[in-house]
């Protein structure tokens, strides 16, 4: 029976894979690729690793989704441009082998290992108390590959630096986004009243159990961004301009606070990212919730995209 | 062993997953846009109650159990939301715009 499902499963993800490489329009493709993550979330379900389809679920399809979508209704209207810019037949059939044989060569490589996997779980789990960390993908994260999860972090910012650089010179500190008119009546105003201060509650939560269940920075950063998204295009609120001081401080606060407990580390444990016994605990909490923070104004940065009014 | 409360909750569950096909056949089989969103929502409010009622025996604990209502009660919100958006957009009666 599980079994089945899975197959199943795999065959919907391929399915739906392909539809989405096929669809006649930008828009179709982006609904086809939503739908795609969508049912990879449920791979991640059915595979365990929860916190995954919930990173999945927010970033992969929700967020991404989003970016897509806005990025197909920019591009209307850029015909000759998006004509100009598609890579002709020969580069596309060379990706496509490319991408199949990593595909191929990574799916060989799983079939290949070993039954127990060979792995540092058992290592990781027996020392995973020390942080105070009960979920154990949080323990790893924060614990054993700090440096990486530094790095992601400083990737958001970066990504929100190259969205802002599309502007021209004249927009530059400007806001970015189009304006949408303030919905006093119907049911988008109904919806962005209704829905912002439960899924307000519903981000801060999932980034708070994030230390001891399914969840974190990434996943509630993600939803509290959604929110800001949902009262922009209700015309509750206006994007800030990118000059703004707050704004870069909301961006950089996470890095920041992950960079200076780093040092902390060096000061009072044994190195740089050593988090230091006994302050472990209250110090990975500051930064996951800098870091939500950060995740949270990056996300909507990018959503947003380039200023395009003078402030 | 599946107790009696159980065996209702699996037919609950069956019952909104008729819901969803029947939804789906009409998402693809229906005329025009607001036929296919009619169809659409019986199986986002109907259906998807009915699993998250067919679930309520096996949540295991009342915090569970109110979250798979809350999931229920979010989509309503969003589904419906979405559903009027999409039909004033096709009427061409759009607030505010």
């Amino acid at each position: 029976m599980g079994g089945l499902v899975d197959w199943l499963l795999a065959a919907l993800v391929l399915g739906a894979a392909a539809w989405t490489l096929a669809a006649p329009t930008g828009f179709a493709a982006v609904v086809g690729f939503v739908g795609f993550g969508l049912l990879v979330t449920l791979a991640w379900v059915r595979l365990g690793a929860v916190d995954v389809a919930l990173t999945e679920a927010a970033i992969g399809a929700g967020a991404t989704g989003v970016i897509l979508l806005m990025a197909v209704v920019r591009l209307r209207g850029g015909a000759e441009e998006v004509s100009a810019a598609t890579p002709g037949r020969a580069v596309m059939v060379a990706a496509g082998l490319l991408a199949g044989g990593v595909g191929l060569a990574l799916a060989l490589a799983v079939l290949a290992l070993p039954d127990p996997a060979p792995g540092l779980a058992a290592a990781a789990m027996a020392r995973r108390g020390e942080l105070g960390l009960g979920n154990p993908v949080a323990a790893v994260l924060m614990g054993y590959r700090g440096l990486d999860t530094l790095l992601e972090s400083v990737v958001l910012v970066f990504a929100v630096l190259a969205v802002w650089s599309m502007a021209p010179d004249r927009r530059w500190g400007g806001i970015p986004g189009p304006r949408f008119p303030r919905q006093e009546a119907g049911p988008l105003a109904l919806l962005a009243r209704l829905l912002l201060p439960i899924g307000l509650v519903i981000g801060i939560h999932v980034a708070w159990v994030g230390a001891e269940a399914p969840g974190g920075k990434f996943q509630g950063g993600t939803i509290l961004a959604a929110m800001w998204v949902l009262a922009w295009v209700a015309g509750l609120v206006q994007p800030p301009a990118i000059a703004s001081q707050a704004v870069r401080l909301a961006l950089v606060a996470g890095p920041l606070a992950f960079l200076l407990a780093g040092f902390a580390g060096m000061a009072l444990g044994e190195g740089f990212l050593a988090w230091p016994p006994g302050l472990a605990k209250p110090m990975i909490l500051l930064v996951e919730a800098a870091m939500t923070l950060s995740v949270a104004a990056a996300l909507a940065l990018l959503v947003a995209g380039p200023p395009e009014r003078a402030a | 062993m599946i107790g009696a409360l159980q065996g209702l909750g699996l037919l609950a569950a069956a019952a909104g997953a008729g819901f969803f096909l029947a939804g789906t056949v009409g998402l693809i089989r229906f005329p025009d846009t607001t036929s296919r969103l009619h169809a659409l929502t019986k199986a986002d409010n109907l259906g998807l109650g009915l699993v998250v009622l067919g679930l309520l025996p096996f949540a295991g604990s009342l915090g569970a159990a109110l979250k798979l209502l809350l999931v229920w009660g979010l989509v309503l919100l969003a589904g419906g939301t979405v559903a009027q958006m999409i039909a004033a957009r096709v009427r061409g009666t759009e607030p505010g715009a």
